[in-house]
């Protein structure tokens, strides 16, 4: 049974310039000890869906239209804040993008770090110290013993983000959320935290659900990936798969986008249009307005994640009708 | 597979000549934006309308009640309200509706003019300390802390020892004290402006100073100048009046609410309509300005604007 | 043999240094931040110059202090043979016009309460006299040279999404048709298909009207695309300076080759089997920096000697690092 399964969610914001459908219609499942990667632009969903799971999406304007959320059984977006704390920060941890403001600065690094095994139950004081203790050292900390006490603006950015990582990791949880982690880092750091990243999770068989718009960093550090386009997957499966054989003209003009795999001296692929009004449901794809490939059906018909290869799946028409095959 | 590119985000069925602007769009402004979220606080609304009212009544209101605001009549000194005097009359015999009017009057400009003053000192003071920030800066301001730690009414008290007392004092000594905290909130407003990008492109384009400050600093300074002007105006109204309590404030016949407030309050067990009158119109126009000063503050803080 | 032709852009031994001071009244200098700390640059007209570094190395304030929105506390730079350090009021605002800039928050860099007419227009009144009825026009022209309809024209900022302000503000600081531009960080705030359209379009106008231009960026792959050549910075110093292909594919400075070697590339199975090169540590403060050779504390192939003096530089065929140890450096 798979760790989470997430069953058509929708979650909407009512506000004054009309309902923005956020999340329009999103499903996956992730199994115990795996990675997936949820990548999108902005206003794609990827970190609104998480948010909607963990229960963070401010009530009023946000409204969970619908959706289930298995969670080992359990259904995540019906549960009461109580049950629901019972899960965060004890078998569901996140981490999110800024360093600088995930920290309470008013508390010192200890306090912070017990504060879920207290709560939780997991360790009495004493032994809570010693575990805060240790996790700083595994997540490398330098002279930890000592800076323990201190407090987070006494830290810089890559050292915050690791006791951010160090205060969700404490409980041992079963899923890790991580928005944007390493956006706002050096690449050079970002580099370290990836690295730490992925030794915590093999040490604790932990599944992640790793959130980027960066698909260089996706492709090292992933076994899944799902493409969000317009609130909506638009593209789902194996991390090789999807960049070699790109199943979605999205996935595939998100890539060849990126200056890195782009010859010099010619002008940058550019995806044309805008990124879509998430006011105004289109009827059809989403992407089919800027889609070289798109032929009069796309825009009438809604799309639907389809089955194109094995584990490999496609919300894009044409190519479910193989009409067409991408190129990378 | 790819289009030849083109920059264009936009269809490429624009017109390339000039005869496009013709058909330009309108667009939006940000004033546009917080006077419909205005418009739709009630509370903001009703405060307006309540000003509004008062400040024609105060106006108009004392030429054109029967009576004047000292016409004395002794015989009817200290009546309840009826159908000649509607409020009452005071200890003078004096209808009260025409020394309510005439005391909003008295207490409305005030509000307006002290605040006027003090909106133009602070506003020239802490742009200037803001934007040369530095020793400038450093100095201006504790000018400003040395003279926040003066006692208003001995300086007031003073003042009137000195020059008399003359209702125009009023106006000066209350803006001048009034400002101090304007400056306050200018400069913090300027200081954070002149970080923003926008100011320093304007210093790279290499535009004059004086045009920085007065179209691109100013106008967006003016936000919380707005909020806090019309949240000053019943703070002044409120010194004005503690003022008159205490005997300071305008002299015999004039009144303001404050005085009638006084008058009112010694004699409440005879004649409360003296104080009830008074005191209700003059909260009910403080509320009103709270409300008013709050709905723009809502209406006016940038992080509400669209998404 | 013909003469060198002087650079077009000359920057010699820049620095610019800011003091903590501290103190009620009486204001001590207790430690100072060399944000930029000496920079030798040489630029030829229409080249692009990439310049990366992470943060603190300095690179946005050596932008600004090149365009003398920060005074340089020591050091020249000379744009088609004018000193632009010796400006000073109306002399310097009126030279404005050759430099200019584009800033990263495409945001914060506009007046929220003007149309894009009125940015566009006072830009164009800023340095030249152009009658009322021709304004408009121009500023039409403008708009569609950088890719915006000008049926927008009366819009304000708070009505276009983050592509479309930073077409804005790049017309704003091409209208003056400059000599120089410097983009810090342009587009980096905005999303990779987004990114490609205004790298597109800054190629593009920089040919047109050859313009110089140094692209500051912390994202390599960008600048790869885009500069000629590429300068890499570390806490205030330049530590290697070459062509933009060969110094990504061939790195030789020890920083250097761990930045290459950090960014991620979007291919699954390169990115798995790759080595990847790991800087113990973070970047160290530029108020304490490092004696010597400031990436020594990092290096993995430091020596004594690194701590005792910056190195010398050293020219491998187009490249210059600042490196004594190349020899042991792979």
């Amino acid at each position: 049974m798979a760790l989470l399964k997430l069953s058509d969610l929708k979650t909407f914001f009512h506000t004054r310039a009309g309902v923005v459908r956020a999340v329009n219609g999103v499903s996956f499942s992730i199994e115990k000890g795996e990675t997936l990667g949820i990548v999108g632009e902005s206003g794609s969903g990827k970190s609104v869906a998480c948010y909607s799971l963990m229960g963070l999406i401010p009530k009023p304007p946000g409204k969970i239209e619908s959706g289930q959320a298995l969670f080992d059984g359990e259904d995540l977006l019906q549960m009461s804040e109580a049950q629901l704390n019972r899960i965060r920060g004890r078998r569901i941890a996140m981490i999110f993008q800024d360093p600088m403001t995930s920290l309470n600065p008013y508390l010192r690094i200890e306090d912070q770090l017990i504060e879920p095994l207290l709560l939780h139950g997991l360790a009495d004081k004493h032994g809570a110290r010693k575990k805060a203790l240790e996790m700083l050292e595994k997540v490398g900390i330098p002279g930890a013993a000592r800076r323990i006490r201190m407090y987070p603006h006494e830290f810089s950015g890559g050292m915050r983000q690791r006791v951010m990582i160090a205060m969700a990791l404490i409980t041992e949880p079963d899923l890790l959320i991580a928005d944007e982690p390493t956006t706002a880092l050096d690449v050079t750091v970002q580099a370290q935290i990836l690295e730490l990243i992925k030794s915590m999770q093999q040490q604790l068989n932990m599944a992640v659900i790793f959130i980027s718009h960066d698909l260089g960093v996706v492709a090292g550090f992933c076994d899944r990936v799902n493409v969000m386009y317009s609130g909506q997957i638009v593209e789902s499966g194996h991390t090789d798969a999807i960049f070699t054989h790109p199943s979605h003209p999205y996935n595939q003009a998100l890539q060849r986008s990126i200056p890195a795999l782009q010859a010099k001296g010619q002008e940058l692929f550019t995806i044309e249009g805008q990124p879509p009004d998430l006011t105004r449901p289109v009827s059809g794809c989403a992407f089919a307005a800027r889609c070289v490939h798109a032929s009069h059906a796309c825009s009438q018909t809604s799309p639907h994640l389809e089955c194109v290869d094995e584990g490999h799946w496609s919300a894009c028409l044409r190519v479910q009708q193989h009409e067409i095959t991408l190129a990378p | 597979m790819s289009r030849p590119d083109q920059a264009t985000p936009q269809p490429s069925i624009w017109p390339e000549s000039a005869h496009s602007l013709e058909e330009a769009e309108q667009g939006h402004s940000l004033w546009q934006d917080a006077w419909h979220r205005l418009r739709k606080n009630r509370m903001a609304v009703f405060g307006g309308l309540f000003i509004l009212v008062m400040g024609l009544a105060s106006l108009v209101g004392p030429t054109m009640v029967t009576h004047g605001y000292q016409e004395q009549n002794l015989e009817l000194r200290e009546s309840p309200p009826s159908a000649e005097h509607w409020l009452g009359t005071d200890k003078l015999g004096r209808d009260l509706l025409a020394r309510v009017l005439y005391g909003g009057r008295i207490s409305l400009t005030v509000g307006l003019v002290a605040t006027a003053v003090s909106l133009t000192i602070g506003l020239l003071y802490g742009t200037v300390s803001g934007f040369c920030g530095g020793k400038v800066d450093a100095v201006m301001m504790r000018l400003v802390d040395i003279l926040y730690a003066l006692p208003f009414t001995i300086f007031v008290i003073l003042l009137m020892v000195f020059f008399g007392r003359d209702i125009r004092l009023m106006f000066l000594a209350i803006g001048a004290v009034e400002w101090l905290t304007m400056a306050r909130i200018v400069r913090g407003q300027v200081l954070s402006l002149r970080k923003q990008e926008f100011i320093e492109a304007c210093i790279a384009l290499g535009l004059p100073l004086h045009r920085i400050i007065l179209r691109h600093l100013a106008p967006n300074v003016l936000g919380p100048v707005i909020v806090y002007s019309t949240l000053t105006i019943p703070a002044v109204m409120l010194l004005e009046a503690f003022l008159s309590f205490l005997g300071l404030g305008v002299q015999e016949p004039m009144c303001s609410w404050g005085s009638l407030i006084k008058e009112g309050a010694e004699i409440m067990e005879e004649a409360p309509w003296l104080l009830i009158f008074p005191g209700s119109l003059f909260a009910m126009t403080l509320f009103s300005l709270n409300f008013l000063g709050d709905g723009l503050r809502d209406a006016l803080d940038p992080r509400a604007s669209k998404d | 043999m013909s003469m060198p032709t002087p650079p077009f852009l000359k920057i010699r031994g820049l620095k610019t240094h800011f003091p903590v001071e501290k103190g009620l009244l009486v204001r001590k200098t207790v430690a100072t931040v060399k944000a930029v700390d000496g920079i030798d640059l040489d630029l030829n007209q229409g080249e692009i110059l990439g310049l990366v570094g992470e943060s603190g190395c300095g690179k946005s304030t050596l932008g600004r202090t090149i365009l003398q929105l920060i005074e340089p506390t020591q050091g020249s730079v000379h744009l088609n043979g004018r000193c632009l350090t010796e400006l000073k009021g109306k002399a310097l605002r009126e030279s404005r016009k050759d430099f200019q800039m584009i800033f990263q928050d495409p945001y914060a860099s506009l007046n929220p309460r003007m149309t894009v007419y009125d940015t566009l227009a006072e830009a164009l009144l800023s340095h030249q006299s152009i009658p009322k009825s021709e304004l408009s026009q121009r500023v039409g022209q403008w708009m569609n040279r950088v890719g915006l309809s000008p049926r927008f024209i009366k819009k304000y900022p708070h009505e276009f999404s983050g592509g479309q302000r930073q077409r804005i503000a790049i017309a704003r600081a091409l209208v003056v048709e400059p000599k120089l531009l410097i983009a810090d960080e342009a587009v980096s705030a905005l999303d990779v298909s987004i990114q490609a359209q205004i790298i597109n379009l800054l190629a593009r106008l920089s040919k047109e009207m050859n313009l110089t231009m140094i692209f500051i960026s912390h994202d390599l792959s960008v600048v790869k695309h885009i500069a000629d050549r590429i300068a890499v910075m570390y806490l205030g110093k330049m530590v290697e300076l070459g062509s933009a292909e060969s110094l990504f594919d061939h790195p030789r400075h020890p920083y250097t080759q761990a930045l290459v070697s950090a960014v991620p590339i979007p291919d699954p199975s390169r990115e798995r089997t790759r080595r990847r090169m790991l800087l113990p540590g973070d970047p160290p403060s530029p108020m304490h920096p490092p004696s010597g050779c400031s990436f020594h504390p990092r290096c993995p192939h430091a020596a004594d000697a690194c701590q005792a003096a910056f190195p010398k530089w050293v020219r491998e065929g187009d490249r210059s690092i600042a490196c004594s140890r190349l020899e042991v450096v792979p």
